[in-house]
């Protein structure tokens, strides 16, 4: 008798790619440790809380809100815990863990889960959550502590209790490159700049790693080259403009690159696959339109750093862009 | 996986595409063998596109190797011949490769018979161009590529058109095929001298051979052999890139331009066809053999000796699979064609037909499923899409049942390659719903032009 065999049925194509999503996200989460190190590195044990806090509110938000069944599968794909991380390297390190906890509530819960879930989100989540805190805690929020070599030191108000904002039980707090820059024309040292030694949220400081992670990043073809060219191409003929006109009040393209959240935002915000538009055209309208944000809000708005805000109204032009960068079809 | 050996000259390709691994190193240094004649045959009536051939013998008649047993049922038909020295033992219905249940003739071998075929050429001097679309309609002869679309209504050229350039399609971009790659080593003179009787009726101007570079020894066979013809034969080499081997992409490839959405190859003045097609063409006006056999690959991780096959039409897949050493324990998955585009089996009970380019055997390492991930509009679908359509947007309108609004996004232009599954991370199944849309919106089309008609 002819024994009797499992045969699989179904419709072609019967090869797939070897990548999957999971394998994205995980690449784009192993470049992420380094710079949660050297964020630890610079920033000490307040650093590594305000990291766990964040990635743990993610994936707990990301659990609660999706139902029983695809609980976990949502959990696999990575998606939260990129979340997480981005939130906290856009967090000042003196930041309330507690308050942390609540952004990532926000970014998870409004920023991803009601939209749909994974894929169906207009706003970059983490960047979601951070401008739910900026609006909610203003002060918390601009209060840099800065990298002082203590490693084991909690800063600022990391340990402040649910709704208070905490007694800052270190008195130093500093000023980020930007804001010296913004409000009292003073420099950064370009070193400091590129390794880091400055203040500023947790992964934002070193220009060298970030610019790194965003090459590796694009030899592996997760990133799409035009974004960073794009974007930063953009700010440095706008700010290089300015600057020509009068170095004295602009800062100069060189620091505009490499201070704030501007590569941290290009690498991991600007190019998150969902919220960024999918034609080639309508990605270089995306970057241009970061890219010149970024000049007008650093240069002329209230806030020393406009790279959240640049990349979050993008991302809300991201569907008109889509719908009027259609490619055209083969033949038509 | 790629070959080792591959074309160092000049490639030419289209845009966009995939890069599948291609396992043709499993038998693309097999020659071509024959099969042996087995006790039985089966020969459904509707192997090609159009109407089904009509019978023209009947249970108990005693036939000969090459008489034809079925003649075609209109002008998108053709003829269909017996592939031994038999006797009709049953006219009836069978299932076919397809997994319909079609009418068809079952053939009991005279295992007496030598299965000897006299040769006998049609003098092509005293054809003029109907009675040569005639007589290849009536050899039996259909697109050997896959569709078994019939050849000679691609030959009529119709009134106000001219075919300018005849183009043959060696490209076998599907992974682990390698038949049209054996017949072009091994046969590269019938190919040339099929150009040749074709370009006799269709007068045009250059015959271009596209193939793609994963086959140096075919290109440079057929490129030393097409020097020495009078009439201009130029072999193009193309990147090995999925799908290379689809009509329009070989036009773009070789020519430029595009195939205008809705109109066919020959309003741009092309005649694409199969290099196995061409070959029947030789092998029925110099040797009056028609079409009853063809060269088949047997392969896949799962098949215990890989190789390319001589099979007469009819020939139940089991016995052939049974030459080939059998199916291995770890066999998972039945395929009849390539991975991409290849159609599935449940058994190995059905007949090769006139359109079985391959039978392909995979391991379950290869039958994997794939977990779906939500779509993470990364975009991978539309770098893919030799179509330059948008598959995730089009996915994302499919599982909500939203085909109408799939017709703004070209649904229709898409002709099922696959690319867009194959590349998607997330494992989505694109292309599946694509085949599910069509379906629906073209049943809906013609609703409502019976509805208008009525």
């Amino acid at each position: 008798m002819e024994q009797i065999r499992k045969i699989s049925v179904s419709t072609s194509p019967y090869l797939k790619d070897a990548i999957t999503t999971p394998k994205i996200m995980m690449t784009v989460v192993y470049t992420l440790v380094p710079i949660v190190l050297i964020s630890i590195f610079y920033f000490g044990l307040a650093a590594l809380l305000i990291t766990l806090t964040a990635v743990f509110s993610c994936m707990f938000t990301e659990w609660l809100f999706n139902k029983p069944s695809d609980r976990l599968q949502s959990l696999k794909d990575g998606s939260g815990l990129i979340t997480g991380l981005l939130l906290a390297l856009t967090l000042p390190p003196g930041f309330p863990l507690w308050m942390v906890f609540v952004g990532g509530v926000v970014a998870i819960g409004m920023g991803k889960a009601m939209w749909g879930g994974l894929g169906q989100n207009v706003f970059n989540p983490a960047l979601l959550g951070r401008a739910f805190l900026q609006a909610a805690f203003p002060t918390a929020i601009t209060t840099w502590s800065p990298p002082d070599g203590r490693y084991f030191g909690i800063r600022g108000t990391n340990a402040a209790l649910p709704f208070f904002q905490g007694e800052s039980i270190d008195a130093t707090t500093g000023a980020t490159p930007l804001s010296k820059m913004k409000f009292d024309h003073i420099g950064t040292d370009l070193w400091d700049l590129l390794v880091g030694a400055t203040g500023g949220s947790l992964g934002e400081t070193c220009a060298l790693l970030l610019i790194f992670m965003g090459g590796f990043l694009l030899f592996k073809k997760i990133i799409d080259w035009r974004l960073p060219v794009s974007i930063l191409g953009t700010v440095v003929i706008l700010s290089g403009v300015f600057y020509l006109i009068n170095p004295e009040v602009y800062p100069s393209p060189v620091f505009m690159i490499l201070s704030g959240g501007l590569l941290l935002g290009t690498v991991y915000m600007a190019t998150d696959l969902v919220t960024s538009p999918m034609a080639p055209k309508g990605t270089w309208i995306y970057g241009v339109g970061i890219g010149i944000l970024v000049v007008l809000i650093r240069n002329w708005g209230g806030l020393p750093e406009g790279v959240m805000y640049a990349i979050l109204l993008m991302n809300a032009g991201t569907p008109l862009i889509n719908r009027f960068t259609k490619i055209r079809t083969y033949g038509h | 996986m790629s070959s080792n050996n591959t074309y160092s000259g000049k490639t030419y390709t289209f845009n966009h595409g995939v890069h599948p691994d291609e396992f043709k190193e499993l038998s693309s240094q097999c020659s071509i063998q024959r099969m042996p004649f087995v006790e039985e045959y089966t020969l459904p009536l509707g192997q090609h596109i159009g109407a089904p051939s009509k019978t023209l013998v009947k249970k108990g008649d005693s036939i000969k190797r090459g008489q034809l047993i079925a003649e075609p049922g209109g002008f998108v038909s053709v003829g269909l011949h017996s592939p031994v020295d038999g006797i009709v033992s049953e006219i009836g219905i069978f299932s076919n490769p397809n997994g319909q249940v079609l009418p068809g003739i079952k053939i009991k071998t005279d295992p007496y018979s030598p299965q000897k075929f006299n040769e006998q050429p049609i003098d092509i001097d005293k054809l003029d161009t109907k009675a040569f679309i005639a007589e290849v309609q009536k050899a039996g002869i259909v697109g050997l590529g896959g569709a078994a679309f019939p050849s000679h209504v691609k030959f009529a050229i119709p009134e106000g058109k001219e075919c300018k350039y005849i183009m043959l399609n060696g490209c076998e971009c599907e992974p682990f095929l390698t038949a049209d790659h054996r017949v072009m080593v091994e046969h590269p003179e019938e190919i040339i001298d099929g150009i040749l009787i074709l370009n006799k009726f269709l007068g045009a101007e250059k015959a271009y051979i596209g193939i793609e570079a994963n086959k140096p020894d075919a290109i440079e066979k057929l490129h030393e052999l097409a020097k020495t013809s009078d009439f201009p034969i130029e072999v193009i080499a193309l990147e090995v890139k999925y799908p290379q081997g689809a009509e329009k992409m070989l036009i773009s490839a070789i020519l430029g331009g595009e195939v205008p959405s809705g109109k066919l190859p020959i309003d741009l003045g092309v005649l694409v066809a199969n290099v196995g097609t061409i070959m029947a063409i030789s092998e029925y006006f110099r040797k009056g053999k028609p079409l009853m056999e063809r060269v088949v690959t047997i392969t896949g991780t799962a098949i215990k000796n890989p190789a390319n096959m001589l099979v007469p039409i009819g020939t139940p897949m089991s016995t052939v699979i049974e030459y080939c050493g059998g199916i291995t324990d770890d066999a998972a998955r039945y395929l009849l064609g390539g991975p991409m585009m290849g159609s599935v089996q449940k058994s190995l009970d059905t007949p090769v037909v006139k359109g079985t380019s391959g039978i392909l055997i995979l391991g379950n390492n290869e039958v994997k499923d794939f977990e779906e991930y939500s779509c993470v509009r990364c975009g991978r679908c539309v770098d893919a899409c030799p179509m330059f359509l948008n598959p995730s947007m089009m996915g994302l309108l499919a599982k909500k049942g939203l085909w109408e609004e799939m017709l703004e996004y070209n649904v229709m232009d898409c002709f099922e390659c696959a690319s867009c599954s194959f590349a998607c991370p997330s494992g989505i199944p694109l292309v599946q719903s694509f085949r599910v849309a069509k379906g629906f919106l073209r049943e809906k089309q013609a609703k409502e032009k019976a509805v208008k008609d009525s």
